[in-house]
């Protein structure tokens, strides 16, 4: 065998015959009469009631976190740390209910926003084009993505990859797209993130931070928009995260089980409800839940045009200094979580008070510190914030 | 009190049956049992109860400890997809059990990774799978039968005994027959959505929970199912306390990290000092008799009341040995380690023993189709040249257990012990870096102890050691002794264990706990030489003042490299242990 037979690039085999570009929304196994396929038949998964989000007992911190992200995507995603059965995943699946729906382009596999072709699929640009003349794309009203990665997940199905079934069934050069075009505008949810395969993980936070996901394989050359908020959980019994990943998260929050009987008891009294008959419970709910959409729809519109007050930018960047984070990430996410809370409290400016508030889920992780060092990092955020707001 | 072994408890509750009745009326209510027994005609007699007590037709899934992860979750049906051309999809044995059980053999061997597949499906009731070109979502909603035949410290993983509200032994809690008809369950079943549990007994139970140490709040939450499961099948529409006094003998006691009693008793028997570990709170000792003061908590009284007498004395040993037994779990993580997980694919040949990695092939393949078989194409077979194989690229798992052995005796100077504190910063730091475990043994005065068990939790091994205090003898052997033992345990897990001690080998107590220089470094040496049969990587760190002949000689017969500390700066002490440890080894070639 000479080298090129081991995977180098050769020109495509077709040349008179282009195989045609396409895109598979849904990449179910087609049956065909004729084969002895085997479909699985897939019953639909049952529908289940999630838990409502304001009936989370405490854990405010990991609420907020998730409500500032779910305002301000480019606040970058939210690492939640700490003990399990904490209602981690509870929260992160409420939070995908409570999301206010959005509006994407009809037929778009990537749910491509109308009326913006710049930050569209290419698919949707060719349309933008063609329908220039005769006005906008249809579109409608679609929930919010929030897609869980599995365990177990390869990569092929996380980026996308040539679509098998259609390639050997008709000869089509399609595009099956992955876990990342299904979770454009929305939120990718691991759930062990620790037990996540280093080079996935890197796969995925590399196409978080560029907003775009570029395939290159198979003889396809594929890049669609990939814009989501990751949130990640794990248990430090699982390994701690590698140091180099931490900062790559906006915010993160350490979640521990409640250890008060009052509030211990609340949580299983709501579980037991919600268990004995989710629908009622949810419905005791469902005006809180609907407050925090509403909150969070009006917070949406008014974070561009915000201003921030001085006060706010020299505190963010004296807490910068004094704890010794590098880079301006820090900063920059400090200011725009400051200012995603502002406008879900209804504020029109960014103040030190805001600042205050989110400096620990914003900079815990980004302490320089030795895996070895004792004191906990939100001990050390809180030690800064003590000496630069004085109190 | 000399209880009858079988049925000690004032209510005559028979435990397994109960257990049995709670699973097949609650499945999901109840998430599981963690059923402990040694295979056998008890066990089986149980099951076969178990499955006769179900909804007739359920499915019974036995998942055998070996299983493939690719049958487990499903995905590609790698020969049908050959025979018929196309991608085909395979059910997952998750996917199967829907509706009804998984009985999961071996728990305690089973592989974390596996288990952690089958506590994720399980955290969501659906099987969720992208791999392998497949997606597919199916409903998994099932009820576990973990089968533990574990011995002393092995365990299942703990994120599989977390899910499984019901925890029993049937050594100690033998099972006679079902105590409810099989009318009696089937009405329970249509019961039990009615069934209300009062703000009270949640009190009650979590409050329980917490006099039994138990800091998660998933065993509150299945003991509140448990104890409306139970009402359902007493024929009731609210729990009482009876029923939450048995969920609690079922689900939380048998998780006691503490007893709920303030009784101070001393018994000949001390357990062993608690590690300085905030999470686990000390294991208190049990009252020997109900006489005595009475305990602050009604309800963990009635709890305790409830449990048999063997249940109690497994309770005591158990929480003496919580520490080793949780060493045991975190090290059975990495089992399997042979075969690492698939981390992507390469092109390459398969007939070097690598794995096809069928779907990539078949894509590389795909393209080519057309010009390959020009008028037989679509005849539902692929032409699949040599240039298309694609083999499945492996990431070892096997990792290493660093396990420092320290010696606080009188006899190594406390500055020396700083110093050597500070190598072992150093080679945590390093640790961490590679998401290495450590672990860390100490000996002074008649005792070697296992301060921090095997744990990736870096920060508390730093906050260990910054606790240590010096002084003593110096139980040399004993240590060895230990180290070794926990080495083993390390092994069995499928890791690596590289055995750094830090001593100045000066023994003056014998394996037998006696005083006495020269029986003791005989005893030294001859634990040094049983270690050496281990054949693992050991460095011995020499801490006394003047390094001198008795480490070197101690070393030598350990078979372990040989640092004297004045010339063992900590940076180099890193660098000899960084070289000492085996290569990770990364993706290997076919
Ligand atoms: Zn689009």
């Amino acid at each position: 065998m000479s080298a090129e037979a081991y995977g180098a690039q050769r020109p495509l085999p077709d040349r008179e015959e282009p195989l045609r570009e396409t895109l598979a929304g849904h990449p179910a196994p087609v049956d065909r009469a004729n084969r002895m396929l085997r479909v699985t038949p897939a019953p639909a998964p049952r529908q289940r009631v999630p838990f409502p989000f304001s009936a989370i007992v405490a854990q405010e911190e990991m609420k907020n976190a998730l409500i500032l992200s779910a305002i301000d995507a480019t606040i970058g995603g939210v690492l939640i740390f700490g003990d399990r059965g904490t209602g981690k995943s509870t929260a992160i699946r409420a939070l995908a209910a409570l999301l206010p729906r959005m509006r994407a382009i009809v037929g778009c596999p990537y749910g491509c926003e109308p009326g913006r072709p710049a930050a569209s699929c290419e698919h949707c640009q060719r349309l933008s084009l063609d329908k220039g003349r005769r006005g906008q794309a249809e579109s409608h009203l679609v929930p919010v993505p929030v897609v869980d990665l599995p365990l177990g997940a390869t990569e092929d199905r996380v980026v996308g990859a040539l679509d098998l079934e259609r390639a050997l069934a008709r000869g089509e050069k399609a595009f099956q797209p992955g876990l990342l075009a299904k979770a454009h505008r929305g939120f990718l949810y691991i759930d062990e993130v620790n037990l996540l395969e280093d080079h996935l993980v890197d796969v995925l936070l590399d196409v978080a931070a560029s907003g775009e996901n570029v395939v290159e394989r198979e003889g396809l050359s594929i890049r669609h928009p990939a814009r989501f908020v990751l949130v990640g959980s794990g248990n430090p019994e699982e390994g701690e995260l590698r140091p180099q990943l931490l900062d790559r998260f906006g915010l993160s929050v350490d979640v521990e089980t409640p250890s008060d009987l009052e509030t211990r008891i609340e949580v299983v009294r709501r579980r037991d409800a919600f268990d004995r008959d989710p629908e009622a419970f949810a419905d005791a709910w469902r005006g809180r839940d609907a407050g925090i959409r509403r909150r969070i729809s009006a917070a949406r519109k008014r974070i561009g045009s915000m201003t921030t007050s001085e006060g706010a930018l020299r505190r963010a960047t004296e807490l910068c200094i004094a704890l010794g984070t590098d880079g301006l990430r820090g900063e920059l996410t400090l200011i725009r979580a400051a200012r995603a809370l502002a406008a879900y409290q209804g504020e029109d400016s960014v103040e030190e008070e805001h600042v205050r508030i989110v400096a620990p889920m914003a900079l815990r992780h980004r302490l320089r510190r030795s895996p070895l060092d004792d004191s906990r990092a939100t001990a050390r955020v809180e030690r800064a914030i003590g000496e630069v707001f004085g109190s | 009190m000399t209880p009858d072994p079988a049925r000690s408890d004032p209510t005559g509750a028979d435990l397994a049956g109960l257990a049995l009745a709670v699973l097949a009326v609650a499945p999901e209510a109840a998430g599981g049992i963690w059923l402990r027994a040694q295979a056998g005609p008890d066990r089986d007699r149980w099951l076969a109860a178990l499955r006769a007590s179900a909804v007739p037709g359920v499915p019974f899934r036995r998942m055998p400890a070996g299983i493939a992860e690719s049958r487990l979750i499903g995905g590609l049906d790698l020969a049908a997809t050959l025979a018929s051309g196309l991608p085909v999809t395979e059910r997952g044995l998750l996917a199967e059990a829907d509706g009804g059980y998984l009985v999961i053999s071996m728990a305690e061997r089973l592989d974390p990774w596996l288990a952690s597949l089958v506590a994720a499906t399980a955290e969501t009731g659906e099987l969720h799978v992208e791999r392998d070109g497949v997606t597919q979502t199916l409903p998994a909603q099932f009820a576990m039968v973990a089968l533990d035949e574990g011995i002393d410290d092995e365990a299942p993983p703990s994120l599989l005994t977390e899910r499984l509200g019901l925890v029993l032994d049937l050594a100690h809690a033998p099972f006679g027959e079902s105590p409810f008809s099989f009318q009696a369950m089937t009405a329970a079943r249509e019961r039990l959505p009615v069934v209300a549990t009062s703000a009270r007994i949640i009190g009650e139970l979590c409050a329980a929970a917490a006099g039994f140490g138990l800091a998660s709040l998933r065993p509150s939450l299945q003991a509140v199912a448990v104890a409306r499961a139970l009402a359902a099948l007493h024929g009731r529409l609210d729990v009482e306390d009876e029923d939450a006094i048995l969920a609690a003998a079922l689900v939380l006691a048998p998780r006691a990290v503490q007893w709920p009693s303030r009784q101070e008793q001393q018994e000949e028997e001390t357990p062993p000092p608690p590690p300085p570990d905030a999470d686990t709170p000390p294991p208190e000792n049990p009252p020997q008799e109900q006489s005595g003061d009475p305990p602050d908590d009604v309800m963990s009284q009635s709890a305790l009341a409830a449990l048999p007498a063997g249940l109690l004395a497994d309770l005591k040993a158990r929480a003496a040995s919580g520490r080793q037994r949780s060493a045991g779990k975190a090290g059975a993580r990495e089992k399997n380690a042979r075969r690492g997980r698939a981390v992507g694919v390469k092109p390459g040949d398969p007939r070097t023993g690598a794995r096809l990695g069928l779907i990539d092939t078949l894509r590389a393949a795909a393209p080519w189709q057309k010009l390959r078989r020009g008028a037989s194409f679509g005849d539902g077979t692929i032409a699949v040249r040599r240039e298309d194989f694609r083999i499945v690229r492996r990431r070892a798992r096997r990792r290493t257990t660093t396990l420092f052995i320290v010696d606080a005796s009188g006899s190594s100077a406390l500055q020396r012990l700083g110093e050597a504190k500070g190598a072992v910063q150093l080679l945590l730091a390093e640790c961490y870096v590679r998401r290495d475990e450590v672990a860390l043994i100490t000996f002074r005065g008649r005792v070697a102890e296992m301060v921090l068990p095997p744990t990736r939790a870096l920060a508390r091994a730093a906050r260990a050691l910054a606790g240590l205090a010096g002084g003593g003898g110096t139980p040399l052997a004993t240590a060895i002794d230990t180290a070794r033992q926990v080495a083993e345990g390390i092994m069995r897990s499928g890791r690596t264990p590289v055995l750094v001690f830090m001593t100045d080998a000066r023994a003056n107590i014998g394996r037998d706990g006696q005083p006495g220089r020269e029986r003791a470094m005989a005893d030294a040496r001859q634990a040094a030489r049983e270690l050496a049969a281990l054949g693992q990587t050991t460095i011995l760190i020499d801490t006394a003042n003047k390094p001198g002949e008795a480490a070197a000689i101690l070393a030598d017969a350990m078979e372990a490299r040989y640092l004297p500390l004045p010339y063992a700066a900590p940076e180099l002490v890193v660098h000899a242990v960084s070289q000492e440890r085996p290569a990770p080894r990364a993706a290997h070639r076919a």
